[in-house]
């Protein structure tokens, strides 16, 4: 165990001394959504992240990569707070969106998540219509207006580039439809409330391949209006999609790059390691 | 060496394939199976045979070294006993062989003879006939009658014999009977609907006045007016009363107009007013076809009439009714508690020392035998909770207690926390049941805990708080002991749901299947009359209870369909 903290600790200063984190320098500040300030996370006695530091760019892909248990997800769920659900979560440090502290006291958590919608790995539409699942957020806020309903669905669902496939059916229960449209789904229902950043949990982990492109093209798309972070597992995934990747290992953000850059020429060891699959 | 042909070996992989214990758990789903079948064809053949109009028999009993007594009766069943066991109860018989069948046969004519149940030795019954002329009479009272037409009597004269045109008397007694059961329900529904609402009301006025007497804060102005007014609705009804009265008075001379006069077994003449008459029939005379009629009309009166002659004769109808409007009460008001409670316990709650001993608690609550909740329900509902109700909201009435006696509203609220666990169980299983992730894909579209819990889980968890429900219904259902402690009663007067307004009296005893089941088996005056009834209630309460739990069942399995996520 202290061998361990010993390890990750002159890791750290090997990182420190590399002159961490090229992407964040090339990053102007009007264009940073999302920014990470030494976030230290404890699921009770036990620490998931270490003094994270970190931007995530407006309106651009950034994607966390890592081998399993390396706490991108974690971070992931700070970004909305979802790790409030867990009793024994403690955070320290602070993450700002557009210049305020999210984790301040005065901070409304549910209308954060309204601005920062998240796609999970499993599909997880709620047993309802397809229509209602889209019109779930707006009902949330009270808007029951059918008019507003209707087109607010229509957009989400063309957005999500699902609505010419269950344009005829939206009455019909969501569960009927195959994994990788209930993805898409889930994808409209969250656009549907306008976030303005969509943190994408390996969305495409539990979807075959034809689907899994479908979603990667629609980040593709999406990318245009929405700041988007996504985790994920596959490397291939990452370059194809991403704009900005992050490495973590360990509960620390190893590196944080250009995508191109980071996997061509990565600056630290383990990072090439990693990405040329030697180990993780 | 082939496969099969070791026996030893073939045994051990038989076991070792798993056989024996499919073999052993086919044998006991037969068992349960078997045992539940059994249940219901024993109450079904047992019940369900007492509608059917048994053909009577004539016969002399003449036992040796007794005179002969003439039989004319419905034979209930045989049975065989031990000789050992007649000689010693001091039949002088023939001792030949070591058992004689013995049988029980309904004699009726209980004004007469005294028992309408008498056992009889099958070798001693001679000249067995089964006449086609035997009148059986179901009567209001007194039970059945079993004679021979003679005369029909209108004002005392005879305006029709048997012994002239015995087809022609027999039309005309129908006749006659048909015309008092007539008279009979007009004077029911006036006595029972129209006087007794004319009763409602002046318990009303007289509840009013009293509660105006109580009143010190009134003016005398007021109070005087108000009396007044209470004197004139009053008298109003008094006119109402007397007219009802004297339509009565009428109707009973009308009904008390015609008799009969008939021939029984031993040779009396009896003379019996047609008023008391509720039908007759000669079964011996019966083709199948009016029997399998007959059958059904008698079972239909076993379902929708009130109960005769201390519950052993009649119907069961308002046992059935107070049944199913008790458990629907208890329903509504378990179900919103218990998925309250379990909602606070798995969502809310900090999960802990506390909610575990809460929980153990409440798993508990469901092992305590009913009938200390019976004494639970009295002491604090009824003499704590229903007193104080009545100091506050009923002090006119008192002494004469409104809700501070047992009542339908009692039973169902202790039968409501009776079922409480269940459904609190149940509710917080389905509850632990949600994916995670659906509550996660709510709460990151910006939904409070609240809003999820309300659009998202408890929908949800809808089937699982059904089940809850069944359970507790199945439960509450069947329950008796606690009841008799709580509202139940042998006899209830009325419906707890009528026509005076609020038309819903919680306040009011009721009658209720499973205690009907005790009282008739247990406290009836004639044990052989009400053994039938027994069984065929025995196996009503069952059918009720499967009802009431498919409707649920059914509705289960409609959310299921609909919230159908959860397999995923």
């Amino acid at each position: 165990m202290t061998t361990d903290k010993a390890a990750v600790k002159s890791h750290a200063i090997n990182i420190e001394s590399m002159g961490r984190n090229r992407g964040e320098q090339s990053i102007h500040d009007e264009d940073i959504t999302l920014t990470v300030d030494n976030l230290d996370l404890y699921y009770g006695e036990k620490q998931a992240l270490f003094d994270v530091n970190m931007v995530i760019p407006r309106k651009k892909v950034t994607a966390f990569i890592g081998p399993s248990g390396c706490g991108k997800s974690t971070l992931l769920r700070c970004f909305n707070r979802m790790n409030d659900l867990v009793d024994t979560c403690r955070v320290d440090g602070g993450i700002s969106l557009d210049g305020s502290n999210i984790y301040d006291k005065r901070v409304d958590v549910a209308t954060l998540r309204r601005r920062v919608g998240m796609v999970f790995q499993k599909p997880n539409p709620f047993p309802k219509s397809i229509y209602e699942n889209v019109a779930y957020g707006l009902r949330i806020q009270g808007i029951n207006k059918k008019r507003v309903l209707d087109e607010v669905v229509e957009r989400s669902l063309r957005g999500a580039a699902l609505w010419d496939e269950v344009k005829d059916r939206l009455h019909d229960n969501a569960l009927g439809m195959s994994g990788g449209q209930q993805q898409r789904l889930v994808i409209a229902r969250t656009i549907a409330v306008e976030p303005e950043v969509l943190l994408l949990d390996e969305p495409a982990s539990a979807l075959d391949p034809i689907s899994t492109l479908k979603i990667e093209e629609l980040i593709y798309e999406l990318k245009d209006k929405y700041t988007i972070v996504i985790v994920t597992h596959n490397m291939q995934q990452a370059a194809r999609v991403s704009d900005y990747t992050a490495f973590m290992y360990i509960g620390k953000l190893i590196e944080f790059d250009n995508t191109d850059i980071l996997f061509t020429n990565p600056s630290n060891k383990q990072t090439e390691d990693y990405i040329t699959g030697r180990y993780g | 060496m082939s496969l099969h042909d070791d026996n030893k070996q073939g045994l051990i992989e038989w076991c070792k394939r798993g056989e024996p214990m499919i073999w052993l758990n086919a044998a006991a789903v037969t068992v349960s199976t078997m045992a539940v079948v059994g249940l219901l064809l024993l109450l079904a053949v047992r019940g369900f045979g007492h509608f059917w109009p048994a053909a009577v028999v004539q016969a002399e009993y003449n036992l040796p070294s007794e005179t002969a007594i003439p039989i004319l009766a419905e034979r209930v069943e045989v049975e065989s006993v031990p000789i050992e066991q007649l000689l010693s109860a001091g039949f002088k018989i023939d001792a030949s062989e070591p058992f004689v069948k013995r049988e029980l046969v309904k004699v009726g004519n209980r004004d007469v003879g005294g028992a309408d149940f008498k056992w009889v030795i099958s070798d001693y019954l001679e000249n067995v006939q089964y006449p086609n002329d035997v009148l059986v009479i179901e009567r209001r009272e007194w039970g059945n009658f079993y004679g021979f037409l003679q005369d029909v009597k209108e004002q005392g004269k005879i305006v029709a014999s048997t012994t002239t045109d015995s087809s022609a008397a027999l039309l005309d007694f129908q006749e006659r009977v048909a015309r008092a059961s007539d008279i009979h329900d007009q004077i029911a529904k006036i006595e029972k609907k129209e006087i007794g609402s004319i009763n409602y009301k002046l318990e009303k006025l007289r509840l009013k006045e009293r509660g105006l007497s109580l009143n010190k804060d009134l003016s005398a102005a007021s109070r005087q007016q108000a009396e007044a007014e209470i004197g004139l609705s009053r008298a109003e009804l008094d006119i109402q009363y007397k007219a009802l009265q004297g339509q009565l008075a009428e109707l009973y001379t009308q009904w008390n107009r015609d008799s009969y006069t008939i021939l029984t077994s031993s040779g009396q003449l009896r003379e019996q007013r047609m008023a008391t008459v509720v039908k007759a029939y000669q079964p011996n005379a019966m083709h199948i076809g009016q029997k399998v009629v007959f059958y059904f009309q008698k079972f239909g009166e076993f379902l929708t009439d009130e109960p005769r002659e201390a519950n052993t004769e009649g119907g069961i109808f308002p046992a059935i009714f107070g049944t199913v409007i008790m458990v629907l009460i208890m329903s509504v008001l378990v179900t919103p508690f218990g998925v309250i409670a379990a909602v606070y316990l798995r969502e809310y709650a900090k999960q802990g020392l506390m909610t575990r001993i809460v929980r153990i608690a409440v798993n508990n609550l469901a092992g305590v035998p009913s009938i200390v909740y019976g004494v639970f329900g009295l002491g604090f509902f009824i003499y704590f909770l229903g007193a104080e109700m009545d100091k506050a909201f009923f002090a006119e009435a008192l002494p004469a207690p409104t809700f501070g006696t047992p009542g339908l509203l009692w039973a169902s609220v202790t039968l409501a926390l009776l079922t409480l666990p269940v459904v609190i169980v149940a509710t917080e299983e389905g509850l632990a049941r949600i994916p995670r992730n659906l509550r996660e894909g709510s709460l990151a579209l910006g939904a409070t805990k609240a809003e999820t819990l309300w659009r998202v889980v408890l929908p949800m968890a809808s089937p699982a708080m059904m089940t809850g429900l069944i359970l507790a219904v199945a439960r509450a259902a069947g329950e008796v002991a606690p009841l008799m402690l709580v509202g139940v009663v042998k006899l209830a007067p009325s419906l707890p749901v009528d026509g005076n307004f609020p038309y819903f009296h919680l306040d009011q005893k009721f009658m209720h299947l499973g205690f009907h089941i005790y009282d008739v088996g247990f406290q009836s005056p004639n044990v052989e009359a009400a053994r039938p009834l027994v069984y065929a209630t025995a196996l009503l309460l069952v059918v009720i209870i499967a009802l009431l739990n498919l409707s649920a069942v059914a509705l289960r399995n409609r959310l299921r369909e609909k919230y159908k996520s959860l397999e995923m």
